[in-house]
């Protein structure tokens, strides 16, 4: 868990073009959106896109996003379940 | 009609002509077939949260106008019109390139929605909080003629007061190895001081941005008066000369009364012929030169355009850009002329105010 939790980061800054970041300024418990890491809703699709790429897991209802992008702990909680590849 | 002013002016290239109290005083020589340009920091400009998604034909099109705004001493603008050839190449590749590689499928929104030409304008627009209107023309190397003329004539018509313009193209790697693949790029890396007798097909590929606040209102700034513009999608090399002096003639002017012809040669030696022509009813006129500083791109005559704008306030010519042995005492009116593998010509005249 903790290698795919540092992987998260690791594509998150490099998807995102977090250019000034690096993987320890992300808390696995961190805020993605809002007060956080301040991501908006284009950072959102990114997320969507590199679930369905990198891990084989469609998001069928956008609305399923705010739970599971909460967090990187909450991102690889999903990830780990529902991961096809 | 009102006048048409050139209040203040801003330059991103492969010289260091972003800082505006200098004037080409160092020459950055290169030995190459593309160059980029020298960067500014661009951090001390725009904040990290919108520069992240930013690329960089944008950025240097988002800084070069916040200095020229800057020293306009405008907080604001009327309107804004940009000129680009290729506009944001970069993420336009980078999109396509996703397209065939994931084989039109995992499609992320950011290259997309940066890679169309009007973005850079967009993207100014945004950080200068400019609701009025913006335009951006697509037109190769007419593109900045088109975005200037567009600005002449409503400042003219007393339409804006002040318009933010610019010229700005950035350097695509698969497009630049296209360009190399036809010849287009010198198959050859080349010194910058050797680009004018290169007698070699092709020309060095290089980028930049050049902004300009143009206004109906002179101030103790101004660089210049732009008296006249006139484009051509086609012109017979045979016709420039002839061209050239009609257009003076239709704004009273004389060949002798030009005290510099500023020429956008790129040491082509299939298309300079056109300078070369040109210049034949001008050989009493000081020359000059600037695209083996900056590079051929679409918008490269907007680093000419800078050029005149700086000659005229500083009534310095500097040495790396003198094409010929002519002296002049003063710079009254220049005349410059452009063209692209011999199509989009311009002529536009400046004058000193």
């Amino acid at each position: 868990m903790d290698a795919l939790k540092q992987e998260l980061k690791e594509n998150l800054i490099e998807q995102l073009n977090l250019e000034d970041m690096t993987t320890e300024d992300i808390a696995n418990d961190d805020m993605l959106f809002g007060d956080g890491l301040g991501l908006d809703s284009i950072d959102a699709l990114e997320l969507i896109v590199m679930l369905d790429k990198s891990y084989g897991i469609k998001l069928t209802d956008p609305k399923e996003g705010r739970s599971i992008f909460e967090s990187i702990n909450t991102m690889a909680a999903y990830i780990t379940e529902h991961r096809s590849k | 009609m009102n006048k048409v002013y050139i209040n203040s002016i801003a330059s991103i290239s492969a010289q260091k002509t972003f800082d505006n109290s200098l004037f080409l005083t160092e020459i950055e020589n290169y030995e190459a077939n593309v160059i980029p340009v020298i960067n500014p920091n661009y951090k001390d400009y725009i904040p990290p949260a919108a520069a992240r998604r930013m690329a960089k034909g944008i950025k240097m099109g988002v800084v070069a106008s916040k200095i020229a705004l800057q020293e306009s001493g405008l907080d604001t603008i009327d309107a804004i019109i940009t000129g680009t050839g290729m506009g944001c190449v970069r993420d336009s590749e980078k999109f396509v390139s996703a397209i065939i590689d994931n084989d039109e499928q995992y499609l992320t929104p950011t290259s997309f929605i940066q890679s169309t030409h009007n973005t850079v304008g967009g993207q100014i627009a945004l950080e200068l909080q400019c609701k009025g209107y913006n335009f951006t023309y697509v037109h190769a190397s007419n593109s900045f003629e088109s975005a200037l003329l567009d600005a002449k004539l409503q400042l003219e018509l007393d339409e804006e007061k002040n318009i933010l313009i610019g010229g700005v193209d950035e350097i695509g790697e698969h497009t630049t190895k296209i360009h190399k693949l036809v010849n287009h790029v010198k198959a050859e890396a080349i010194k910058t001081s050797d680009v004018i007798n290169a007698q070699t097909p092709g020309a060095v590929f290089g980028e930049g941005a050049n902004f300009f606040v143009l206004s109906n209102e002179k101030q103790a700034s101004t660089y210049a008066e732009i008296t006249a513009l006139k484009t051509y999608n086609t012109l017979p090399e045979t016709e420039v000369l002839h061209e050239a002096s009609n257009f003076l003639k239709e704004n009273n002017i004389n060949i002798e009364d030009i005290d510099l012809l500023v020429l956008g040669n790129n040491g082509d030696v299939d298309f300079d012929t056109f300078y070369t022509k040109l210049t034949e009813g001008f050989i009493n006129t000081q020359q000059a030169y600037y695209k083996h500083l900056c590079g051929e791109f679409n918008t490269a005559s907007s680093f000419g355009f800078w050029l005149a704008s700086k000659v005229l306030k500083t009534q310095t010519l500097p040495e790396a850009v003198k094409l010929n042995n002519k002296d002049t005492a003063s710079f009254k009116n220049i005349l410059l002329y452009n063209q692209y593998r011999g199509e989009n010509h311009s002529f536009t005249l400046l004058k000193q105010c």
